[in-house]
């Protein structure tokens, strides 16, 4: 199995027709090609961090300032940046709009994902944040501005999980 | 040294500058200054206020951002070291006041207590170039004074005694502080660009 890059341009126009301008992102197998394409954007800027939490606060820096953005993770560094979550973004209603590589669930391979993989959605769901998953090439840009609308208007962190199905060929 | 004394000698320059601050006894002691609605405290995520700065600097770039940090924050996010030596905003000072101490938690010795790591150090391992390391009051005015001036990212360790306020508690809830903020940067940025 490869990395879609078909899909993976339906996510980066979706996420370009969001209007957003801005990426703070952890490099992630499935998130290759996302990462090339913001590289090679003049329009774009991407922010790469040493640690997925550091990218909630650069998040909520580029919030603050006006700018339109969003995260890009795998869904180990979600689990990795909960207490930014919980501790600035909640706390502080602060919107955070996160694209999260779904790794760790059916079909998965690899043993190394499969615990983050299980406990992401129930974990997702006992923080309270909303959460959809995409999986339909024709249906993920709509998603993406769906979540980054929603951020903004209820002043919280959304999630869009990104699926085998879409990620994958 | 003490904190609050470099807050206070710096407080005049931080009027026309976005400044982010840690929880407890830094956010305390610029708040008694009197508070400004270019001031953001973060009162929890501890770590994260440098990240924050950097997404403010990034994106706005004719605004100058003063982080001020301590050396138990920035020991929970040494990776921020890193990125903001790779991504290096001209427009951004981080002060990281060291005490050595975990003072708002029950002042426990933290890493850097006795000299044992370096902040300075790491700063400059990290790839940060313009570093300074300072005890003294004075040392401190002209480190900030500098690096206010400078078109270059800036890191200064300031090495001050674990003191901090008898008092806790601000007339600012969080999200308000937040909501504040955010306006003060539309509307000032808005000025700027007219």
């Amino acid at each position: 199995m490869t990395v879609s890059l078909t899909n993976s341009k339906a996510v980066y126009q979706g996420i370009k027709d969001a209007g957003v301008r801005f990426l703070t992102a952890l490099p992630e197998t499935w998130l290759v090609y996302l990462l090339q394409m913001a590289e090679d954007d003049p329009e774009m800027t991407l922010i790469e961090v040493a640690k997925e939490e550091e990218a909630i606060g650069i998040a909520v820096g580029a919030y603050f300032a006006g700018k339109p953005n969003l995260l890009l993770m795998q869904n180990h560094g979600f689990l990795a940046a909960i207490n930014g979550v919980v501790s600035l973004s909640m706390l502080y209603r602060v919107p955070l709009c996160m694209l999260i590589a779904h790794r760790g669930h059916w079909g998965e391979p690899y043993p190394w994902h499969t615990q983050g993989g299980i406990v992401t959605e129930p974990v997702l769901r006992s923080l309270g944040i909303p959460f959809e998953y995409a999986r339909d090439p024709a249906k993920v840009g709509k998603q993406i501005r769906e979540a980054h609308t929603f951020s903004l208007s209820s002043l919280s962190p959304v999630a869009l999980l990104l699926s085998r199905d879409l990620m994958e060929d | 040294m003490k904190r609050a004394k470099c807050i206070e000698a710096i407080y005049s320059e931080l009027q026309d500058k976005l400044v982010v601050t840690i929880m407890g006894a830094c956010a305390q002691e610029l708040y008694d200054l009197g508070h400004c609605e270019n001031f953001f405290y973060l009162e929890h995520a501890m770590g994260l206020a440098s990240s924050i700065g950097l997404g403010l600097a990034l994106n706005l770039p004719h605004e100058r951002v003063v982080v001020m940090d301590g050396d138990g924050s920035v020991l929970m996010n040494l990776g921020t070291l890193t990125t903001l030596a790779r991504y290096h905003p001209p427009n951004l000072t981080h002060i990281i006041f060291d005490n050595g101490s975990l003072l708002s938690t029950g002042g426990f010795a933290s890493h850097t207590t006795a000299g044992i790591t370096d902040l300075a150090a790491i700063a400059r391992g990290a790839g940060i170039k313009n570093v300074a390391l300072v005890s003294t009051p004075f040392d401190f005015i002209e480190a900030t004074a500098d690096a206010f001036e400078r078109n270059e990212l800036s890191v200064i360790v300031a090495k001050v005694e674990a003191v901090g306020p008898d008092h806790y508690g601000m007339d600012l809830k969080l999200p308000e502080n937040a909501f504040r903020f955010e306006r003060y940067i539309k509307e000032h940025s808005k000025i700027r660009t007219e």
